[in-house]
């Protein structure tokens, strides 16, 4: 159990800046995720807190030591893969006993170890097995329980659920969770599903282009999101924005208005705030995603209830929202 | 499925003109060797009278006996531990040396990586034949004529080796390589731990390869060997032969071929499945 600290941290490959400094205090036992688009540095920003990438500048703190020159196994971490990563000649036991095994525990604890390892993820009956002979949620398992036997405390994840089909990945997803609340370990967490980032974390770091665009509660980004990103990629469906002008605001600097889909209400042409044509619906059983094409071509989305009754493709229809709802943003994207 | 009838026709007429092919074909290649076994088991007055038998003799146990424990130059028994000697010196020497330049090359950033690779590489265009002059030169400068380490040492380099384990290591997943380094492996942990084991089909098949290269050397020992006793077989049946008028011990010499073929053969026999495996797939 530690607390982990980013402190402005850099990275360079070469001339490029991949990351151009992150700040986060971590509290013990918290599980952050950090989420963004493939290629926003997100997989690099995890690696240098494992110690497989060096630092270019700036500092990583586990529990309160600067362990920037330690190697991997020195950090007190334990890593789980996108791939899982499991030695392929190597039983279940051998896999997740193999780093107890160079530590020089003693071999009746390396067995209860992993024993009890075993019995949390439900592994038991595949000790002696190969990776190969497992299907790919009991291979993720593995890969978990070589994490958890090393009792670390800071767990990383690399996308873990990305090779898992969708029906799987919700399943594992909640294991992930019981077993981090259970074990009560730091966690970091990365995922390019915003989903994934919204059920899991207790507080998520948004990244865009090597920045740190928001960190906060889900929930809380959700509902206040800092910059245009942001607003964009959490959320499905996502923020429809408006060109300030057509959306009638008179705010000096915003250039942009967000509402979220389910805050817009689709009425009778010639009321409410905004013009539109449906262009078509999706019914989706509990809900209904109308698209809409506003005068100057944007295509916006509402999320309507499927007890409402929904104006037939073609027709005109007026748009309102509470001013509640509104999200403001500049024309840097920033909000305001 | 419509014409599966006309397929299986079409196939038993087939199949009996392929086997009369490759049975055919097989004799043709068998003969020689046949030859060599029945020669092998007669009197040199049975070969030397014509026309020669087509079947074994009598003296299978007599020749092979006097092969082996006197021969012509040396006892072919000697030559063969002398072969064994030096055939699995540069297999073993071969598979340990490129496994530990190929993880060398493959997981480390050193100065003068690429080129210590391409230099490895361009090995692979001078075969021991080309460099033969300079290599006897300094083999005799260190005094290493006439010796095991003579046999092994200049031929132990192996590019080809070399070459095949980095390929492939390099479709070894990276994360594994991060696995162990998160698990707290050395880099010769990883080494001994995860990237041997899971090459180990590649080294039973590069085994038998060069095992048989080892084996069927005869250039290099017909140079550096003057000594009988220090022959390999290969080259030793070849010192067997008369010069001159002399005569010729020839059911010693087939049956001496003979002996010379058994070793390759029960490698190839004994390791079959896993040198098939190895050159099939990686297992991953």
């Amino acid at each position: 159990m530690a607390t982990v600290k980013l402190d402005s941290l850099k990275k360079s490959f070469g001339k490029t800046e991949v990351i151009h400094g992150v700040d986060i205090d971590i509290k013990d036992g918290e599980f952050i995720v950090i989420v963004g688009p493939s290629g926003c540095g997100k997989s690099t920003l995890l690696r240098m807190v494992a110690g497989l990438e060096t630092v270019t500048s700036g500092e990583v703190q586990i529990g309160g030591a600067v362990v920037n020159d330690r190697e991997p196994m020195d950090r007190d971490i334990a890593m789980v893969f996108q791939n899982y990563a499991l030695y392929p000649h190597m039983s279940v036991f051998d896999n997740m006993a193999y780093g107890l095994k160079i530590a020089g525990t003693p071999k009746a604890d390396i067995i209860e170890r992993v024993d009890t390892a075993a019995k949390l993820l439900q592994l038991q009956p595949y000790l002696k097995r190969r990776p190969r002979e497992l299907s790919g949620g009991q291979r993720q398992r593995v890969a978990m329980g070589r994490a958890i036997v090393r009792k670390p405390s800071v767990f990383l994840f690399d996308e873990p659920l990305s090779n898992l089909d969708a029906k799987l990945r919700v399943q594992m997803r909640l294991e992930i969770k019981q077993l981090q609340r259970r074990l009560g370990v730091t966690s970091l967490y990365v995922t390019h599903d915003q989903v994934e980032a919204m059920t899991l974390a207790d507080r998520m770091i948004v990244m865009n282009g090597g920045v740190a665009d928001q960190i906060g509660a889900p929930l809380e980004v959700y509902a206040n999101p800092a910059t245009e990103f942001v607003a964009g990629f959490i959320g499905s469906p996502p923020t429809n924005f408006v060109n300030a002008d057509l959306a009638g605001i008179r705010n000096g600097e915003a250039a942009k208005l967000g509402v979220r889909p389910e805050h817009l209400t689709v009425l009778p042409t010639g009321s409410g705030r905004l013009e539109a044509r449906v262009m078509y619906t999706e019914a989706l059983g509990a809900e209904t995603l109308v698209h809409l094409e506003l005068a100057d071509g944007a295509m916006i989305t509402a999320r309507r209830s499927a007890t409402e009754a929904s104006a037939p493709e073609g027709t005109e229809v007026g748009l309102d929202w509470q001013d509640r709802d509104e999200m403001l943003f500049d024309h840097t994207g920033k909000r305001c | 499925m419509a014409d599966h009838s006309g397929m299986v026709e079409k196939r038993g007429f087939g199949l009996w003109m392929t086997h009369l092919g490759l049975i055919i074909g097989l004799l043709f290649v068998f003969f020689p060797i046949w030859l060599a076994l029945v020669a092998s088991t007669v009197t040199q007055a049975d070969i030397m009278d014509p026309p020669m038998p087509l079947l074994p003799g009598e003296h299978f146990f007599e020749n092979y006996r006097k092969a082996l424990v006197s021969g012509i130059n040396a006892p072919v028994a000697w030559m063969m531990v002398n072969s064994m000697i030096m055939a699995l010196g540069i297999a073993f020497g071969k598979i340990v040396i490129s496994l530990l330049s190929a993880f060398a090359i493959v997981y480390f950033r050193f100065p003068g990586r690429r080129t210590f690779f391409w230099l490895i590489f361009l090995t692979l265009m001078l075969p021991v034949e080309v460099r033969i002059v300079p290599t006897y030169e300094v083999v005799a400068g260190f005094g290493m004529l006439n010796s095991y380490s003579g046999l092994i040492f200049p031929l132990i380099a192996s590019a080809t080796a070399t070459f095949l384990f980095r390929q492939f290591f390099m479709t070894v997943p990276d994360e594994l390589a991060e696995a162990a380094r998160v698990d707290g492996a050395s880099p010769m942990q990883f080494f001994r731990d995860i990237l041997l084991p899971m090459s180990r089909t590649n080294i039973a098949a590069l085994f038998v390869i060069l095992f048989i290269y080892g084996w069927n050397q005869y250039l290099w020992p017909l140079l550096i060997t003057t000594d009988p006793s220090m022959n390999t077989i290969v080259m030793g049946i070849k010192q067997m032969f008369p010069s001159g008028d002399d005569f010729a011990d020839w059911p010693v010499i087939m049956a001496t071929s003979i002996l010379a073929m058994i070793p390759p053969v029960i490698v190839v026999v004994g390791m079959q499945r896993l040198f098939i495996r190895g050159l099939v797939d990686s297992e991953k």
